[in-house]
């Protein structure tokens, strides 16, 4: 169920010369309640891709399924659609334009036709939900700090309160501070509601530490699927395609070879912490008889 | 959806139009637009097409190029087509219920399609083999004098190299802010015409916000670069006529003749036919001319 | 003989943005940078480091005389910031690159946006060819000179904005948060090209950031909150401390912070690991002993 491309492909101004296929023959399922990092280095087409999912961009060829039904069927609403699927878009703020970002929030519920009571209620849990204080909600969206207004357009498509949320690099331009607090937002999220997300992201680092699955993209279609232990295994391969497995990654694997007793597979820094104090404390006992 | 605009878009290429000066070219082009209008017989015109085919030739532009950019006024082409046909009073030639074709009509409906069609392409000729800087350089150079009169030249020609600059920027972040806004459930093509006005506030808000946003940006960046305005400043690529410019020139001022001309023989042709009944054929011919 | 002259000196340099009502009355001071003292010497690569919002951007566009101290004094090359006639000069001294690549570039074509610097300080026509045939050269982009700016990657765009501020031979290259907006590979490309400015042809570089990657290389780091510098030091310093480097919404690249674990959990490895040979080295020392 959930949603399934199904051989997508997508060419960008087919018969001319600047013809180019940003997706090419894709199949990829996505379960309900996942949590999935889509991986890829600019123009790799991992925008293309998350922008079929809610209708924005219609394939060239092939079909995409949302709960089992086609939505390029005639009858398929994609309005409803882009409601279900919500899509947070890279540098979301500046997306803003109400006088308040009350107002603001309030724009997407609307547009879904609820009525003003229930836009109202959702607008504020939305605004709650993203951590901005409620005195902001009177404030004009251009007065707030930089993750301030990130939040607010986070805020902007979560009232929509869609089942499957996308979010395109969301830390982009962030501090690290801010890039953490917005990662461990979106995970505590779904850990409450168990949505759907998924995150574009070209940091490693970033993506391993949250998802449970992710999928790396090249040339337009998907080049490894899975858990991020079984993706960073290919952390060679992930070199030549312009990304890095995160850095713990590769220490491991050097320790490996200066003939420490440790996994390679390892991809956050707790696990590494624990990994080699493991492997020193087997070298001690090994020295001592 | 706007990625199809060609009009004011350089086609990089080495070609002896490339290479010519831009005042010769802006010249050439403002020469070529009175010649079109002056030519109003079919020998004119067939003068003003070999030309526009020889410098087609000649750019090494593909013909495709300077087609596209006549894609956005092919309707403002056949709306002004029909109006000059069905609405030139003269000597009939077809006629239904409320329609009526008249000869005057139909040649003035061909004159003017084939004018339109030719400005576009000629001046799309000009805008293809010239890069906007050297455009607003040529436009700069070519219009110093008015300096003298307090006219802030360098001014505006450096706001409309940036312009220039920045449209397909902001053609880019026109359709990132649709598209944003889109799956936030808006819509911009439903409605009439007072709720499609309003459903692009969400659209005009951020762009005029960005666009700010930019022009400060790029302010400091100008200024942290010594930008002085124009006193003291020295060219990089300082306008300079070869001589291929006076080639250029030489083969204007036959072009203009000959369109000249050729137009003249034909209101010659026009005052003999109209000689005997209009008393004053000579003041005729001038208002031709001057249409 | 002015051996050691400072390339820029800053001795409590302020800037406090004055807010006023309709009235002209004060409404709010907010003082973005508080009582800086700065030293730089030629040939310096300097690190500024700090969450957004700490001020640094603010110093930053002092050091090229786009804003002026409120209080204290600067001196860029023995020159006053604060007297009107040193503006150009300083400007022409201390070149500035800036975050966000797009609007930052003036011209459509890169060489004349290379050209744009030289032309405005007056540099003879033949000259401006050689600058920018050199600048270009530089940041190894010679081959793009003629294409348009938006064909170009963000990291493209950077070295092309670094090689317009070369073309006007600085002494000091200044680069606000170059890298913000820019994906991995971008980032690494920047930063290289800063490096090898800085190395062959003996440019000062001052790098404003918050990715502390990016600082490993420095010879000497500031790092900034609330308009003050709150530490200094050489890399391995501030790096060593990690406990505080977050309380200031700063992380440590994911290394140090693994070997920072590690000496917690009582592993008797030096602090301020900066690189992954250096961990792997330093636990092969305690796994041999």
């Amino acid at each position: 169920m959930s949603l399934i491309f199904d051989h997508v492909t997508y060419t960008y101004s087919a018969g001319t010369a600047y013809e180019k296929k940003a997706l090419d023959d894709v199949n990829l399922k996505i379960e309900d309640g996942e949590f999935i990092g889509i991986i890829g280095h600019t123009g790799s087409g991992k925008s293309t891709l998350v922008q079929h999912m809610n209708g924005l961009l219609k394939a060239t060829e092939g079909h995409i399924y949302y709960q089992g039904e086609d939505i390029y069927d005639s009858s398929y609403d994609l309005r409803d659609l882009r409601t279900q699927v919500g899509m947070v878009f890279q540098y979301p703020e500046h997306q803003l334009f109400e006088t308040t970002v009350f107002e603001d929030v309030c724009f997407g519920p609307r547009n879904q036709g609820l009525d003003e009571k229930t836009v109202a209620l959702r607008a504020y849990e939305a605004i709650e939900a993203v951590g901005l204080p409620q005195e902001c909600c009177d404030s004009s969206p251009f007065e707030l700090s930089g993750g301030q207004k990130r939040r607010a357009a986070i805020a902007g498509v979560l009232a929509m309160k869609p089942a499957v949320l996308i979010l395109d690099e969301p830390t982009a331009g962030l501090d690290p501070a801010g890039r953490n607090e917005i990662l461990n937002l979106i995970k505590d999220m779904h850990e409450k509601k168990g949505n759907t997300i998924i995150l574009v992201s070209h940091s490693m680092e970033d993506v391993a530490n949250y998802v449970d699955r992710i999928v790396v993209i090249d040339k337009g279609r998907p080049k490894y699927d899975g858990t991020p232990k079984e993706v960073f295994r290919h952390y060679k391969e992930l070199e030549e395609i312009g990304l890095a497995a995160p850095e713990v990654t590769y220490v491991m694997h050097d320790l490996k070879k200066a003939g420490f007793p440790v996994r390679g597979d390892v991809t956050t820094v707790d696990e590494a912490r624990d990994e080699i104090l493991a492997a020193l404390s087997k070298l001690q006992n090994q020295g001592q008889i | 959806m706007f990625r199809n605009i060609t009009l004011g878009q350089y086609y990089p290429a080495d070609s002896v139009l490339h290479r010519m000066d831009p005042r010769t070219k802006l010249l050439a082009t403002l020469l070529y637009i009175i010649a079109l209008f002056i030519a109003n017989n079919p020998v004119a015109i067939a003068l003003v097409l070999s030309c526009l085919v020889v410098v087609i030739l000649i750019s090494k532009v593909p013909f495709s190029f300077m087609v596209r950019g006549l894609r956005g006024i092919v309707m403002l082409v056949v709306i002004a087509g029909i109006f000059n046909l069905f609405l030139t009073p003269g000597e009939t030639l077809w006629h239904w219920s409320i329609f009526t074709i008249t000869l005057e009509g139909l040649r003035s409906a061909i004159l003017m399609t084939v004018r339109m069609v030719f400005l576009i392409i000629g001046t799309s000729i000009m805008t293809l083999t010239t890069t906007p800087n050297q455009l607003t350089d040529g436009l700069e150079t070519g219009l110093h004098f008015l300096t003298y009169i307090k006219v802030p030249v360098h001014e505006i020609a450096m706001m409309m190299s940036i312009a220039l600059r920045f449209i397909p920027i902001l053609i880019d972040e026109t359709d990132k802010i649709m598209k944003a806004q889109m799956a936030r459930g808006a819509s911009f093509d439903t409605g009439n015409l007072i709720q499609r006005a309003k459903s692009m506030v969400p659209l005009l808000v951020p762009l005029f916000v960005s666009a700010f946003r930019r022009a400060y940006d790029l302010a400091l960046a100008m200024e942290a670069r010594c930008y002085n305005g124009g006193e003291g400043r020295t060219k990089m690529k300082p306008l300079k006529y070869h001589m291929r410019d006076g080639v250029a020139y030489l083969c204007l001022a036959g072009f203009f003749a000959g369109v000249k001309r050729s137009a003249r023989m034909r209101t010659d042709s026009d005052r003999n036919l109209s000689a005997e009944a209009d008393p004053n054929p000579a003041r005729k011919t001038r208002e031709r001319v001057l249409i | 003989m002015q051996e050691h002259k400072n390339i820029i000196e800053a001795i409590g340099l302020s800037h406090e943005y004055i807010q006023r009502d309709e009235e002209n009355n004060v409404q709010s001071i907010t003082t973005a940078v508080d009582h800086v003292d700065l030293d730089v010497w030629p040939g310096q690569f300097i690190s500024i480091l700090g969450h957004n919002g700490s001020g640094k951007s603010t110093l930053a566009k002092h050091l090229n005389a786009l804003l002026t101290p409120t209080d204290g004094t600067l001196l860029v090359d023995g020159r006053d910031a604060s007297a009107p006639e040193n503006i150009l000069p300083i400007r022409k001294t201390a070149g500035m690159v800036f975050q966000n690549p797009d609007n930052q570039i003036i011209a459509s074509v890169v060489e004349e946006d290379v050209g744009f610097g030289p032309e405005n300080i007056g540099v003879p026509t033949d000259e401006i060819w050689e600058r920018v045939e050199r600048s270009l050269k530089g940041v190894g982009m010679w081959e793009y000179r003629s294409h348009s700016p938006n064909k170009l990657s963000g990291g493209q765009k950077q070295r092309v904005a670094i090689a317009g501020v070369l073309a006007m031979e600085p002494k000091c290259i200044i680069m606000d948060e170059p890298t913000a907006m820019l994906d991995p590979d971008g980032r690494k490309e920047v930063i290289a090209a800063a490096h090898e400015l800085n190395k062959k042809k003996g440019i000062t570089i001052i790098l404003i950031t918050h990715y502390m990657e990016e600082v490993v290389g420095s010879d000497y780091v500031y790092v900034m909150d609330k308009g003050k510098v709150i530490m200094r030091g050489q890399p391995r310093d501030i790096f060593s401390q990690v406990d505080l480097l977050q309380k200031h919404r700063l992380d440590v690249p994911q290394v140090t912070l693994l070997a920072h674990e590690l000496r917690q959990a009582g592993v008797d490895i030096p602090a301020g690991i900066l690189t992954r040979q250096e961990l792997v080295e330093a636990l092969r020392m305690v796994a041999g002993e």
